[in-house]
């Protein structure tokens, strides 16, 4: 053993890029479904035949750091920080590889493979079809997405036995939502239990997807595009091997991804009270409420403005909505959840959309999922908790002597626990709006003309892992025309969106890496 | 199995923690923070509420449980906890109590209070302490297969006549074995040219004759007999159960009490004790009594600090050993550190006990060493075990490193194992593991 001195640096970092490098070696199976896919097609072979080979040989040489790692609480955040990058690099190889189109630059590739696991959906791959690029690798932009959603870590400690112990710690960084929920007394059971819930409604929808197909209602839904969507809707990411995104199927298949979007900006503990034959806890649940709630309010006032509104027509596909009941509910309702769930799929193209839906869905961009979904942005339950905590500084204002906790489902929250929150929403905006500004700066300073409301939005929907914002950056644009420097800076916003800021930021302070 | 602890104080985490690896484990207690802290350090599902109310039971799912372990500081929590379970479901329950008046009752009624297994905290430390006394120079004993086989870890002093020698100069005894030597907080598992150093804690399981016979090598001092002189500082609950225990071996020990109500009353409940009202830190006092006499000084005082410094000033004047009994754990070895003979954490003496309980049927007995770096398991040997019909050398093959088979009984005989022992279904196995393969030997056996 030859100990070499560190820096006064007091985390184990070699046990934590050790056990990265552990999930990277495993990242070479799910590279089997693309390849399988390859096979099949007799395209892209050598694509993921080498990123196989590339995933373990790197994550091997990785392990190699610390042939027994041990996370303590800081060498977690660490993994877990470390392993979200460390996959969308991994995952960045079958574009760099194959060489097709835009995404084959480094920074797109990068760009694509972060949007892809943080399951945002923002893309730069300048021309979706399989013209251009293989359907094993439009399979894998999918998978990123569903590897993404229930998340890595969850998936590590599901499979890997040393990661029991430390296991609650690092699910807890990455879940989203503030703490973790956990179901059975072993942590690594649970982590099964999520993925599980999450693998039968990722079944469940391709079946109902492709038995429309069959059944006639469904022409553009073949077994490719069966098996591609629910690998997008449940990690609420976005990706579509289609153009058009969902505004290439019909009517009937949009209505059925709606349920299934809702369901995935769900907190899936929930699902497990569900199975466990007690659906009473779904309905009684706080945040579930309002999150319909609000999801239902939204829809319904969108709804009207396009019933209302003027007449829309995309170049080419003239969209009904003006006057019409079902075409305007099931946009506005398709819409409305697309975005709140962070999904980020389209009916249809909404920069047609007339000024007060589009604010309607800017707002949305910025309420998030539930905790312990796979949705991104703020989260319903903080809403909820800062919406009380309002009430009570009202209240406390009238009568300056009342001591009122603030209580959720029944049961007072700790006042530390409301800190985290506040410190969380704050930093969320601030990062935002930074987030913003930078990127308004760097398009001016490439000569790239564009207006705020693109800068506000491509900055919320990177950060809040939602995909399409509005402008040049909606639903049939793309995130191509920025300079590198901006995309990489948007793989940041995706990164430190996803893991909810905080186990991000701890790793840049120096109190974390000294005593 | 699926075990539910209520109470996740000092024992209830050791506890949960030891059964972590090999069982679902539900932990309730009433304290947030506590239960925060133990979701994040240990793989268990840790739920706040009071393990005494229905709505909290029920959300443990205390139906599909098979065993309760009822260990909060409140003995009637314990009590009713463990009733309130048995109301709605056949777990087995135990409780943790410190009053022995709980426990006379329910010795008195077995399965009073819905209790399955009652452990007194008082009681078990006073066993250990007087098992202690017996053995000089142990730091802890335990024994296995009904008192033929004893095991006793022992501390190599400067000077000891076996340190510097290997393991098997050292092993002149009859029916001894050398399961394991401690170092630096590491377990080892001595072959016969181990040399044994100052400084090691040294692992030894035998008959109880050769367990003695090597300890009176370690230390020529007198033995504990009739005619030893005990002194016990402290009067509560482990001190008298103390006294009560050494008068049961027909000897006379002077319990000094501080409290003139309590010490009458000791009198009264203790007839062959000499029992002396005073401060046992008035120095005059302890020359007068001739407390520099004494063989053995037990310290049971309320609160650690004050048992420290009556050890060491009995260790001043001149007393040949000290016993310190100390709440908290982590002091334990501090204590031993500074000049304290053997410290006795009754926390852990419980964990122990309740710990065999949890073992699967066929382990009857399990001590835990140094902190649970390694256990000590009596097995009953059964068809299935590799054990079985083998020899001590084809069944060590199979194990990992860091087992060792320390003692066979058959029919109540002791066998010393050699390599060529060939161990029969029945038989009481005592064998030493390191914590790190348990998990893969516990299946084995």
């Amino acid at each position: 053993m030859n100990r070499r001195i560190d820096l006064d640096v007091r985390v184990d970092w070699r046990a934590s890029v050790s056990l990265v490098g552990t999930v990277v070696k495993y990242l070479s199976v799910a590279l089997l479904l693309p390849l399988s896919t390859a096979l099949y097609y007799g395209n892209g072979i050598i694509t993921f035949g080498f990123a196989i080979l590339f995933a373990v040989t790197v994550g091997s040489l990785l392990e190699r750091l610390d042939p027994d790692p041990d996370l303590g609480a800081r060498e977690g955040f660490l993994m877990v920080g470390l392993t979200w990058l460390a996959v969308a690099l991994v995952g960045a190889v079958p574009y760099l590889v194959a060489g097709n189109g835009t995404v084959a630059e480094p920074a797109n590739a990068l760009f694509e493979s972060m949007s892809g696991f943080t399951t945002t959906g923002a893309t730069v791959m300048g021309d979706i079809s399989f013209g251009t690029h293989s359907r094993a690798l439009m399979i894998w932009r999918q998978q990123t997405q569903w590897l993404g959603g229930m998340g890595i870590v969850v998936l590590a400690v599901a499979i890997l036995p040393e990661l029991s112990v430390g296991g609650a710690q690092l699910m807890d960084a990455e879940a989203p939502g503030p703490g973790i929920e956990k179901l059975t007394p072993r942590i690594a059971e649970t982590a099964r239990v999520l993925w599980l819930v999450y693998l039968a409604f990722t079944v469940v929808e391709f079946v109902l997807l492709y038995t429309l197909h069959l059944g006639g209602f469904a022409p553009n839904m073949t077994l490719y595009n069966a098996v591609a969507h629910p690998l997008t809707t449940m990690p609420t990411g976005g990706f579509s091997p289609e153009a058009r995104s969902i505004e290439a199927f019909s009517a009937v298949v949009q209505w059925v991804i709606i349920p299934f979007m809702v369901a995935a900006g769900t907190n899936f503990a929930l699902f497990w009270h569900v199975i466990r034959r007690e659906p009473s806890n779904l309905f009684a649940d706080n945040e579930f409420r309002l999150y319909a709630g609000v999801m239902g309010a939204l829809s319904a006032v969108v709804a009207v403005i396009l019933f209302t509104g003027p007449a829309l027509g995309g170049p080419g596909t003239p969209v009904e909505v003006a006057g019409e009941t079902e075409s305007s509910l099931r946009h506005a309702a398709f819409q409305v959840v697309s975005i709140v769930t962070t999904t980020g799929y389209a009916s249809m193209d909404f920069e047609l959309w007339n000024g007060p839906a589009k604010y309607a869905l800017l707002f949305a961009m910025f309420i998030g999922g539930s905790a312990g979904s796979t949705g991104g942005g703020i989260k319903i339950i903080r809403w909820l908790v800062i919406l009380k905590s309002i009430r009570r500084e009202l209240f406390t204002t009238v009568h300056p002597e009342a001591v009122r906790p603030v209580r959720l489902a029944g049961r007072a929250l700790d006042e530390r626990a409301l800190r985290g929150i506040y410190a969380f929403t704050l930093l969320y905006v601030v990062l935002f709006f930074v987030g913003a500004f930078l990127i308004a700066v760097d398009a001016s300073r490439v000569g790239l003309d564009i207006t705020e409301i693109e800068a506000v939005t491509a900055s919320a929907a990177t950060l809040g892992n939602i995909g399409p914002g509005l402008g040049m950056v909606g639903p049939m644009g793309s995130y191509l025309d920025f300079p590198s420097s901006s995309k990489l800076l948007m793989v940041g916003l995706m990164w430190i969106g996803r893991l909810e800021i905080i186990p991000v930021l701890v790793l840049l302070t120096s109190g974390y890496w000294r005593s | 199995m699926r075990v539910i602890v209520i109470g996740a104080g000092e024992v209830g985490s050791n506890i949960a923690e030891s059964l972590a690896p090999e069982h679902e484990v539900v932990v309730i207690d009433i304290d947030g923070e506590r239960v925060e802290s133990l979701t994040y350090d240990l793989d268990v599902l840790a739920l706040e509420g009071d393990g005494t109310s229905l709505g909290t039971l029920k959300e443990a799912r205390v139906k599909d449980a098979d065993m309760l372990i009822a260990s909060t500081d409140n003995d009637e929590t314990n009590v009713v906890a463990c009733s309130t379970a048995k109301t709605i479901s056949d777990a087995f329950t135990i409780a943790r109590v410190k009053k022995t008046s709980l426990l006379e009752t329910w010795e008195g009624s077995r399965g009073a209070f819905g209790v399955d297994f009652m452990v007194s905290v008082n009681l078990l430390t006073a066993r250990a302490i007087v098992s202690i006394a017996g053995l000089p120079g142990a730091q802890d004993v335990d024994t296995f297969a009904g008192g033929a086989v004893r095991m006793a870890e022992f501390e190599i002093v400067e000077g000891s006549p076996v340190a510097d020698q290997t393991v098997q100069e050292a092993d002149r005894f009859e029916s001894l074995t050398f399961a394991a030597i401690l170092r630096d907080g590491e377990v080892t598992i001595p072959r016969g040219d181990t040399v044994i150093v100052e400084g090691d804690q040294v692992v030894v399981i035998g008959s109880p004759e050769s367990v003695r016979a090597f300890a009176g090598e370690l230390m020529p001092d007198p033995d504990v007999d009739e005619a030893a002189e005990v002194v016990i500082v402290g009067g509560g609950g482990i001190g008298y159960q103390t006294a009560r225990l050494f008068e049961e071996r027909g000897m006379r020990p002077r319990l000094i009490e501080h409290d003139p109500d309590r010490a009458r009353q000791l009198a009264e409940e203790l007839p062959k004790t000499v029992v002396l009202e005073s401060d046992a830190t008035d120095l005059e006092f302890l020359s007068r009594e001739h407390v520099d006499e004494a063989d053995f000084v037990v310290a049971a005082l309320d609160s650690d600090e004050k048992n420290l410094l009556v050890s060491l000033l009995a260790k001043r004047v001149g007393a040949d050993r000290t016993v310190a009994v100390v709440e908290t754990a982590d002091y334990v070895d501090l204590f031993e550190t500074v000049g304290v003979d053997v410290a006795v954490n009754p926390r852990e003496v419980t964990a122990e006990e309740i710990t065999r309980f949890t073992r699967e049927d066929r382990t009857e007995n399990v001590a835990l060493i140094e902190d649970d770096r390694a256990e000590v398991l009596e097995i009953e040997v059964d068809g299935d075990s590799v054990l079985a019909d083998a020899t001590i050398e084809e069944s060590a093959a199979e194990f990992p490193e860091g087992v060792v088979v320390g003692a066979i009984t058959r029919r109540g005989e002791l066998i010393t194992p050699r390599g060529d022992t060939v161990v029969e279904v029945g038989d009481h196995v005592v064998l030493f593991v390191d914590t790190d393969v348990l998990d893969e030997v516990s299946p084995l056996l």
